[in-house]
């Protein structure tokens, strides 16, 4: 039951760039699965949670004495009784000293903030009897006013948390005048008003659940002298360290393993409240316990994404050149400040501007609480929300001054020979080239085609109109250097570890601080070490996601596993070359500076003595000659901090039909061309690209968390939130432009984000495109058929495109500052 | 409790159930076949898709009781006489997943598409599979996956692999 | 994820189950299909003390002709219903209607007959079972049975004709043999319920339209059939302007639900549009 590979591996190319087939696959497509919810352990009970159903509410009582007496119910824990164990769930990213930030406790003692907190924890003998019993528990609240609307939270008339006396978290600024970095956003804004461009605008990032596939799951065992868990996470490491700083347990005493992790897309770069709650129960029962949530319950418990609205004003000269760019962003954290919560839009701070010239440009956030779910890292985290708002901007630009949407980002954007570029926000896009994207992405797209066509379906007034979306985006991965996180107030380090051990046998052992859960580091970092150590692809296994195995990590999200982790293993793999050189030039009695390593072997120069490097592992492990005072050891471990982020970027084109009759939008063509620098495995980086680009246009068709009047989450099953199926997406067409990232031995810029921050603008781009001869341009996401046709049916009751008024302004009462107005598509 | 008696990936099984188990539920707990997954509690995600009697089901949206004389096709009991099927081998091949979540169920349905139409159109698999949520593909491999798999179960697909091993 | 603690029977007669029925009372829940039931007592929104399977009456299972009409057991699966050729030919609308409900894995569980006693609004099967001038055979207690027209089938949301201690059993469709049909479902997303569907099904005679029929889905608590549209589409020529005409007031009197898919005005514009479509289609046009 073997996979059979009919690709005999040539070994004499490169590794890298190979489209191997995964080493991850053979279990997962057999069913040899080890998920945290598999996972059975003598004696072991399993916890059913009670969670509150307000909104906002203090708890004045709880009586469990019926469920206590349910079959097979061993205790029945109240955040009362945890109190003292439990922990806290903490915000790493505090984005600055004044933020205020609620305690959130695993298990609420006396105030829940949002629906689905947890108030009680149940264990027993079966999770259905947990259940059963948790159906039993009596609690009595009394519900207080929830604040449930970001704009209201702003007002600060109805308090998520009375006692903070505010709902505003912090805000923070990035000034292009202030830190020198460019002009005077306010001077270009004045300038344009009088004889330029002004676009000013309000998008709204909506509300998005991650909904990774496998729900969370949490094993803890407390039997043992270290205390192990097991749970179904992005972040190990960060978990241990969470767990020791707020529980009272020493770090040492603590095992994190993440097994087999179904997902997680920022969704699983948590440190949750069932696994605290989960932790503090089998330590009070001394027994091992397991909880894995419901469906429904990942929906109101997990974390979500986005969340914002983004007022923009952008300046520009008459004929379309940009001058300045002020962003204002209200940021809903939901209940409490996640983990790294209020720093996600702040990850937009450098990427407003994106790949455009900008003079001058302000960024400013404030970050509100809301009785809702909260709120942290999705696929993208700060970016999307940037390159949604700039890309789309750049559309209403081109529609102003009249051209196509890819002149004015030609007319702006940093040509190839402009690299390294220092942007108006202050960083160093260090390689790209933008034309060269922007060209094969337009043919592989048959742009001029597409464009005729929308002209005669335009013309013959068809029903069924087609637009054409752009967006040429880039972003910033591989968080990060530890200096710049230090600067930003956030309470880790963004380095990457590894160690590679060189087995005697000869197979090699890499140990990664990255923690995987989709994305193929087996295969990939096997290719790495392959190619660097010249050891068969077969012969390296790569081991991490256990705080056992893999002391040291910061684990995967941002795109920075490859970037930061696979650049740790070369640098470890280069520490094990420059050691095995020396015991070669003892063996093979030349001196040092003689030896070459190629593809494996170390010769000697002018000679054809050579050793191997299993035969260096051999001796150094055998230890029986080697140079003198040499440690019997060629394995080498390294810690890898970025200097800078990297920058890929790409152009991609969509293609969308709406039905002017019904608002339905289907998608005629997606082409994407990205520039993410050296390519490891192609196969691995189109599935990686398809999932994106399916989530970023999910974002803008499908997905959205909607809540109700009482502060319930509407949209809590999969029923009403609405995921994408085969049925509904197509078949895409991907390509590359390589230009290598200079801060990194490989030349890569990372993958996992660009599909999910490039496509949402393409995809309503396209949409507004298809309809804006209606005097539509804009329309809410998601660009549910209603809208459309709304937008569709409200634009046609106006004058048309070339009869309308200048773009209006912020603050004089236009519609366009009413959020309801806007985003129905009311007309500019 | 109920008696029932099941044969799983061709092991016979008589137990005695809450006639509240789940298929699934079953499966995972009761006979350690844990290579089913649950992933939703509406059966919208098709996860836990398994074969009962030879057809598709949602395992979560059928009682243990109801699979009583009946039998039941895991991932687990897919691969015969040592070999992998062909939608297995196809979704190794085409890079049709990433974490693997929905593997087990998106294969399990997928023999099924091919089962009732052997040389489906994209659209006829994109369809055959809208009870299956991917959240990491985008479906693009995935389809790609079923469309191989189906070339390589056609008579000219086996005959020119078998020309290949001989 | 799992129900509450509840009994099972597995009737194996008509008369089994209807006397459990009568048994349990208000404590039973039938299961059929169990596509619909299941995740309700999954997510504890329900909690019978007793689950009476008829999953083991083969009296309930099957299609076949009885003279000018079809006669579809209760317990027939979507899939059954999909795979025969005497659907196919004598009721398409109702084949075209099947197949787009739910997904493959739910039409081979889920049953016709639990899915009209279900009476989702949204549900698809409703809409057709009414235009297709459907019966109801309905078991009660002591053997008795009683047939109810589609029209008085359906009482409000979830809510039919089949009163406590009843069983549907059948149902019977007057053939409509060389009708064309089609079923316009509107979702967002392929495995949603529908937004809004129109199920139509028509004679052409010489190029115009002998006779019509034409049910909404979501259009109200109940599938509607749209009598005035039908007839006003009698003798029309299968155009798209005449058609247009003949719909534009079939929303009329509707009172369709608000949710985050539409509001009750864009349904209201939707069923319009999607009747146009599926009488065009159904006409062959």
């Amino acid at each position: 039951m073997t996979i059979t590979e009919d690709r005999a591996a040539d070994a004499a190319t490169p590794e890298i760039g190979k489209a191997r087939r995964r080493k991850e696959d053979q279990r997962l497509i057999t069913g040899r699965t080890r998920w945290t919810d598999n996972i059975q352990l003598p004696g072991m009970l399993h916890l059913a949670m009670v969670r509150s159903p307000f909104a906002h509410a203090t708890i004045s009582a709880i009586d469990a004495s019926e469920a206590k007496g349910s079959s097979g119910v061993v205790a029945i824990f109240t955040g009362e009784d945890l109190k003292d164990i439990q922990g806290v769930n903490i915000t790493a990213w505090p984005v600055s000293a004044e933020q205020k930030s609620p305690d959130h406790l695993p298990v609420a003692v006396s105030h829940v903030a949002h629906a689905g907190e947890i108030v009680a924890v149940v264990a027993a003998r079966t999770a259905a009897e947990a259940r059963d019993a948790a159906e039993l528990v009596d609690v009595d609240y009394d519900e207080l006013p929830a604040v449930l609307d970001l704009k209201k939270a702003a007002t600060d008339e109805v308090l998520a948390h009375p006692a903070l006396g505010t709902n505003t978290s912090a805000t923070w600024q990035l000034d292009s005048a202030g830190q020198g970095s460019g002009g005077d956003v306010e001077e270009a804004i004045a300038t344009a008003r009088e004889g330029g461009i002004l676009i000013e605008r309000e998008y709204r990032q909506q509300r998005l659940i991650p909904a990774f596939m496998e729900p969370r799951s949490t094993v803890v065992d407390p039997t043992g002298e270290q205390v192990t868990m097991w749970s179904a996470t992005q972040v190990p490491h960060v978990l241990r360290f969470c767990i020791a700083a707020t529980t009272g347990l020493p770090e040492s005493k603590i095992r994190v393993v993440a097994p087999d992790v179904g997902g997680g897309f920022g969704g699983k770069l948590q440190t949750t409240p069932e696994e605290f709650a989960t932790l503090a129960v089998a330590r009070k029962l001394g027994k091992p316990v397991k909880y894995t949530e419901t469906r429904s319950e990942t929906m109101v418990s997990g974390h979500h994404g986005r969340d914002q609205w983004q007022k923009l004003t952008l300046a520009a000269e008459k004929d379309g050149r940009v001058t300045g760019l002020k962003v204002e962003l209200m940021a809903d954290l939901g209940a409490y400040a996640a983990l790294v919560g209020g720093g996600v839009p702040v990850l937009g701070a450098w990427m407003f501007n994106s790949i455009y010239k900008f003079a001058s440009y302000q960024f400013n956030v404030t970050n509100y609480y809301t009785n809702k779910t909260w709120v942290d890292a999705y696929r993208g985290a700060g970016r999307p929300e940037a390159t949604y708002a700039i890309e789309r901007l750049m559309d209403e630009l081109a529609a102003e001054v009249g051209v196509d949407p890819l002149e004015i980002r030609e007319k702006n954007w940093i040509t190839h020979d402009e690299f390294p570029f220092t942007t108006v926000a202050g960083m160093t896009y260090d390689s790209g080239n933008y034309e060269a994207a922007t060209a094969k992405a337009k043919e592989l797209f048959g742009y001029d085609e597409l464009r005729a066509e929308q002209k005669r379906r335009r013309e013959s007034n068809d029903p069924v109109q087609l637009g054409i979306g752009v967006s040429t985006f880039t972003e910033m991965c591989g968080l990060a250097p530890s200096r710049i996180l230090g600067a930003l107030n956030y309470g880790a380090g963004g380095w990457e570890s590894a160690s590679i051990r060189m087995l005697a046998t000869g197979t090699v052992e890499v140990i990664t601080g990255v923690s995987p859960h989709g994305q193929g580091h087996e295969t990939a970092w096997s290719q790495i070490v392959a190619d660097r150590l010249g050891v068969p692809f077969e012969n390296v296994e790569v081991l991490h996601g256990d705080t056992q195995i893999s002391p040291k990590g910061m684990d995967t999200y941002g795109s920075r596993s490859l970037v930061v982790g696979a650049e740790a293993v070369v640098r470890a793999a280069d520490k094990v070359i420059e050691k095995a050189k020396v015991v070669a030039a003892h063996l093979l009695e030349a001196s040092i500076d003689d030896i070459e390593f190629n593809a494996g072997t170390f010769g000697v120069k002018g000679t054809d003595k050579g050793i191997s490097m299993p035969e260096i592992a051999l001796a150094a492990w055998t230890g029986h000659n080697l140079p003198d005072g040499m440690e019997p050891s060629i394995d080498a471990d390294a810690t890898f901090d970025p200097d800078n982020f990297s920058f890929p970027h790409g152009t991609h084109l969509c293609a969308m039909e709406v039905d002017t009759e019904t608002g339905a939008t289907s998608m005629r063509k997606y082409v994407c061309v990205d520039d993410i620098g050296t390519i490891i495995n192609p196969l691995i980086v189109e599935g990686q690209v398809h999932g994106g680009l399916v989530q970023g246009i999910a974002q803008a068709l499908w997905e959205g968390a909607e809540y109700d009047e009482q502060g319930t989450l509407v949209t809590g099953s999969f029923v009403d939130y609405t995921l994408p199926t085969s049925a509904d997406t197509i078949s895409f067409i991907t390509d590359h432009t390589t230009s290598p990232s200079t801060y990194n031995t490989l030349g890569t810029k990372g993958v996992g984000e660009a599909g999910a921050i490039a496509s949402t603008p393409a995809v309503v781009n396209a949409i507004v495109d298809a309809v804006r001869q209606f005097g539509v341009n804009d329309i809410l996401m998601p660009c549910t058929p209603e809208r459309v046709w709304k937008a569709i049916a409200k634009g046609r009751s106006v004058p048309g495109e070339g009869e309308r008024d200048a773009a209006p302004h912020f603050d004089e009462g236009v519609p366009n500052q009413d959020p309801g107005a806007a985003n129905d598509g009311s007309q500019a | 409790m109920t008696r029932i008696k099941v044969t799983v990936d061709g092991v016979s099984y008589s137990d005695e159930v809450e006639p509240r188990t789940l298929l699934v539920q079953y499966l995972r707990e009761g006979l350690g076949k844990t290579g089913t997954v649950v992933g939703c509690d509406t059966s919208n995600c098709g996860a836990c898709t398994v074969h009962l009697d030879g057809t598709s089901v949602k395992s979560c949206n059928v009682l243990a009781v109801q699979a009583d004389g009946h039998e039941v096709t895991t991932i687990e009991g897919l691969a015969e006489n040592g070999e992998l099927h062909p939608v297995q081998q196809a979704f190794h091949e085409c890079h049709a997943l990433q974490c693997g979540y929905c593997t087990p169920g998106m294969i399990m349905q997928a023999c099924d598409v091919l089962k009732n139409n052997p040389d489906p159109s994209e659209q006829e698999i994109r369809e055959g599979l809208e009870g299956n949520l991917c959240r990491c593909t985008g479906y693009h491999n995935i389809v790609k996956a079923v469309q191989q798999a189906a070339g390589a179960m056609s008579p000219a697909g086996s005959a020119s692999s078998q020309a290949v091993s001989s | 994820m799992i129900p509450a603690q509840f009994d099972y029977l597995a009737p194996t007669s008509v008369a089994d189950a209807v006397a459990a029925l009568a048994e349990h009372g208000d404590e039973a829940k039938v299961l059929a299909g169990g596509q619909s039931l299941l995740p309700i007592l999954r997510m504890r929104l329900n909690a019978p003390g007793v689950v009476i399977d008829l999953g083991r009456i083969p009296e309930l299972q099957g299609i076949s002709e009885d003279g000018d009409h079809l006669v579809i057991g209760a317990m027939t699966t979507y899939a059954a219903v999909l795979a025969s050729e005497s659907v196919g030919a004598h009721a398409a609308l109702l084949s075209k209607a099947v197949a787009t409900v739910a997904d493959p894995q739910i039409r081979h569980r889920g049953t016709v007959g639990g899915a009209l006693v279900h009476a989702d609004p949204a549900g698809d099967v409703g809409a057709p079972a009414l235009a297709l001038g459907a019966e109801l055979v309905i078991a009660g207690a002591d053997g008795s049975t009683r047939t109810v027209a589609a029209e008085d089938f359906f009482e409000d949301l979830f809510t039919t004709a089949v009163g406590e201690g009843e069983l549907l059993t059948q149902i019977r469709i007057p053939k409509h043999t060389g009708w064309g049909a089609h079923y316009e479902k509107f979702v967002r997303v392929s495995h949603q319920w529908s937004i809004v569907g129109v199920a139509a099904t028509v004679r052409s005679e010489g190029g115009s339209i002998a006779e019509a029929r034409v049910g909404l889905t979501n259009m109200g608590s109940t599938p509607l059939r749209a009598r005035s549209v039908e007839e006003a589409l009698v003798g029309q020529p299968a155009t798209d302007e005449a058609v247009r005409a003949a719909v534009a007031s079939v929303a009329e009197g509707t009172n369709p639900p608000s949710d985050l898919n539409g509001d009750a005005d864009y349904r209201k514009h939707l069923a319009t549009v999607l009747t146009r479509r599926a009488v065009l289609a159904a006409a062959g046009a």
